[in-house]
């Protein structure tokens, strides 16, 4: 039986990821990019979740899991049909451009 | 049970109809309630009385628990005996005259409706104060009184001067209703009860006191209450006033019967009055003063209703004077013939204005003898009778109290003669004036209608003959008064009265130039009564200015807006400047909300790293 991939790794590669969301979600200016960076987090997220989950020998980690996988697919529905309105509405998706509520 | 409480349900009845259909019913159906309930708020009260006879006890209701505090039982009951009898029918009876009559006078009023209702609702607490058996439910319809006085004193309340004699009435009784409610409130604090009965029982126990005591400050408190309603110095100045509202209301409020509610409260309360003699005698001084000093103003006034309005209280000082001396019996007769004579002399005084459409003003009067003749010998019956002329009924109850003001203290008898002869004096001068000599007006005059005459009619019956109803005898049983006899005393009073009308003929027919040549050598006196020795400017410097004043600078511009406005707009204020640097947060760029959340959890992340990680 091969060594398992010992779980830092997993942990290590879930952390890059997270990063690398929330670096997406502040950096770029197109929502649809900014949305993506968001499915990164949760998945990111879920990554972890299910390492520990094997680890430990325990099954939460998947309910978790599954949670959040319902969750990000309601919001890619709820999301997504925002986005398009905005875009029918705005004509844009520059994300700073759409600043309305401060004022 | 005679269901007593039904008296003054008639007149709230038509109170609420009147007051609530009035627009949309005709005037006869608003006449029919309106005078209807009153006249069966008689024959209601003669039926009572009817089958109470001889009423020797007084006969108490009890309706429901009104307030039940402690020991303290305070009830809705009702009580007759035989004081509330004459009350009653001088109420109910002179009130329905005065009904029937305001219908001839306000027939073209607009506001006929509403007039009604409000004189039903005066009927309604007047008989509630009369009936009352204990002191609470007596302020009730005291204060109702009050009330109902300043709706109909206010009642053409475009007229801004009727509205501020409204508010003046309403103001300086609140004074007196002050001292009254102390008076109720050391009544429960000593006896533990406020009925009329219970009170008056406690008080055997008390022992007649010598020098000032709990019961002369109850005493002088209740006068308090009394001068205002009564209209007594120092707080007579709004009775004069109150003549801006109609004519009826002057005659049936603001003379015959609820100025008298003191001299009824007072007499009443005579018990607690007969242990503290100091406050008794105040009333006397205050009655005597009242008498003399409002007979001198009625002499120079030239408005109708404002001479008869000085001379009610004048009579009013007298009744004081009567019950003060202890002779309440004759304070009560004297309030009976009164409300006949007073409401008669401005009943008359309304035909006149009536006839001279709008008229009030001595001086555009005159020869009015042809014009309107049942009003001009009606005027003349209760001239004849406040003068105390004998056998008017004037005569008889002038008499009783004079006489035992006589036994009392002399100097009050003199007095009370003088003021007796500036009585007749004024009044004829009224008479003389309106009716004789040539009309110096430019109106049309023309006698009122039946519905006005008929109640002058009645009213002069009443005020001729009046004096034959012997309530001293009648009240023997509760206020038993020694038996005075003194022809030389009463040919004293009557010859003041016969000598006030002879100087008033003089002046004022015989030789019409004599009364401006008396008054322009008399200078500066004559100028100081016809302006009411200054009386209103005095209280207007020393307390209206001063208040009014005070409630500007002090109240308002200090108090309210540099302290309750301040702190409220501070406040406010505070918020909006807080608000002002949090908003800069609120960039609405989603990224710049983005960061700080990252910032936040980090900082919960570091902060939690220093308090030693999650456990």
């Amino acid at each position: 039986m091969p060594q398992a991939v010992p779980l830092s790794w997993y942990l290590i590669l879930s952390a890059v990821l997270f990063t690398l969301g929330v670096a997406g979600f502040l950096f770029r200016r197109n929502i649809i990019t900014m949305f993506m960076s968001i499915e990164l987090m949760l998945n990111a997220v879920n990554l972890s979740f299910i390492a520990f989950s094997y680890h430990l020998k325990q099954v939460d980690g998947h309910v978790f899991t599954f949670f959040v996988m319902v969750v990000a697919a309601a919001e890619a529905a709820v999301g997504l049909a925002i986005i398009l309105t905005v875009f029918k509405n705005r004509g844009t998706l520059q994300v700073d451009d759409i600043s309305s509520m401060k004022d | 049970m005679e269901h007593l409480w039904l008296i003054p349900a008639f007149p709230l009845l038509g109170f609420l109809t009147a007051g609530i259909l009035g627009r949309r019913l005709p005037k006869a159906a608003i006449n029919a309630v309106a005078v209807g309930s009153v006249f069966l708020s008689l024959l209601w009260s003669v039926k009572s009385l009817y089958s109470l006879w001889p009423l020797e006890m007084a006969h108490v209701e009890r309706y429901f628990d009104w307030i039940r505090v402690a020991d303290l039982r305070i009830g809705c009951d009702f009580a007759v005996d035989r004081l509330t009898a004459v009350m009653l029918l001088v109420v109910t009876g002179v009130g329905l005259l005065i009904h029937i009559y305001a219908t001839g006078y306000m027939a073209h009023d607009n506001g006929y409706p509403r007039f009604f209702a409000c004189l039903n609702l005066f009927m309604f607490f007047m008989l509630t104060l009369v009936l009352a058996a204990n002191f609470l439910l007596m302020f009730v319809g005291w204060e109702g009184v009050g009330l109902s006085s300043y709706l109909l004193i206010g009642f053409w309340f475009l007229k801004k001067s009727a509205t501020n004699a409204g508010n003046k009435a309403f103001i300086v009784n609140r004074i007196g209703d002050f001292g009254f409610s102390l008076a109720i409130f050391l009544v429960a604090m000593n006896f533990g009860s406020l009925d009329f009965g219970a009170v008056f029982q406690g008080l055997g126990g008390w022992p007649v006191e010598q020098s000032a005591g709990t019961l002369t400050l109850v005493g002088l408190l209740l006068l308090v209450g009394a001068a205002g309603k009564s209209a007594q110095i120092p707080l007579y100045v709004w009775l004069p006033d109150a003549m801006e509202g109609p004519t009826p209301v002057s005659a049936l409020i603001h003379a015959a019967t609820m100025v008298t509610a003191g001299v009824y409260m007072i007499a009443r309360t005579a018990p607690i009055y007969l242990k503290a003699p100091m406050a008794l005698e105040m009333v006397a001084y205050i009655g005597l003063a009242t008498a003399f000093f409002a007979a001198t103003i009625g002499l120079a006034q030239n408005d109708i209703k404002k001479v008869f309005a000085y001379s009610t209280v004048s009579q009013l000082g007298y009744m004081f004077l009567g019950v003060g001396v202890g002779a309440f019996s004759a304070g009560i007769f004297h309030l009976m013939t009164h409300a006949f004579f007073k409401a008669l002399l401005f009943l008359g005084a309304g035909s006149v204005i009536h006839a001279l459409a709008g008229e009030q003003d001595l001086r555009r009067m005159g020869g009015l003898r042809k014009k309107t003749p049942i009003t001009f010998w009606t005027l003349v019956c209760a001239s004849v009778s406040i003068a105390g002329v004998w056998p008017a009924a004037g005569f008889f109850s002038k008499d009783e109290i004079l006489i035992a003001a006589y036994y009392h203290a002399p100097w009050m008898f003199w007095l009370g003669v003088v003021t007796a002869g500036m009585t007749a004096f004024y009044v004829f001068r009224a008479i003389f004036l309106a009716f004789f000599g040539e009309y110096r007006g430019d109106a049309h005059p023309h006698e009122s209608p039946p519905s006005m005459t008929l109640p002058l009619v009645a009213l002069a019956a009443l005020s001729i003959g009046g004096g034959l109803i012997s309530v001293p005898r009648w009240l023997e049983p509760m206020f038993p008064a020694p038996e005075h006899h003194s022809p030389a005393l009463v040919v004293i009073s009557v010859a003041a009265g016969l000598t006030g009308i002879a100087l008033a003929f003089l002046f004022y027919v015989v030789r019409p130039g004599l009364a401006d040549a008396a008054a322009r050598h008399l200078g500066w006196l004559y100028r100081t009564v016809l302006n009411k020795y200054y009386v209103d400017e005095i209280y207007n410097a020393t307390v209206v200015e001063p208040v009014v004043e005070g409630s500007r600078t002090v109240m308002w511009e200090t108090v309210d807006v540099e302290i309750i406005d301040a702190s409220v707009n501070g406040v406010a204020a505070r918020a909006r400047g807080v608000g002002q640097i949090l908003r800069k947060l609120q960039s609405g760029y989603i990224r710049s909300y983005a960061a700080w959340v990252l910032l936040g959890a980090v900082a919960a992340l570091i902060a939690m790293g220093f308090a030693g990680g999650a456990r």
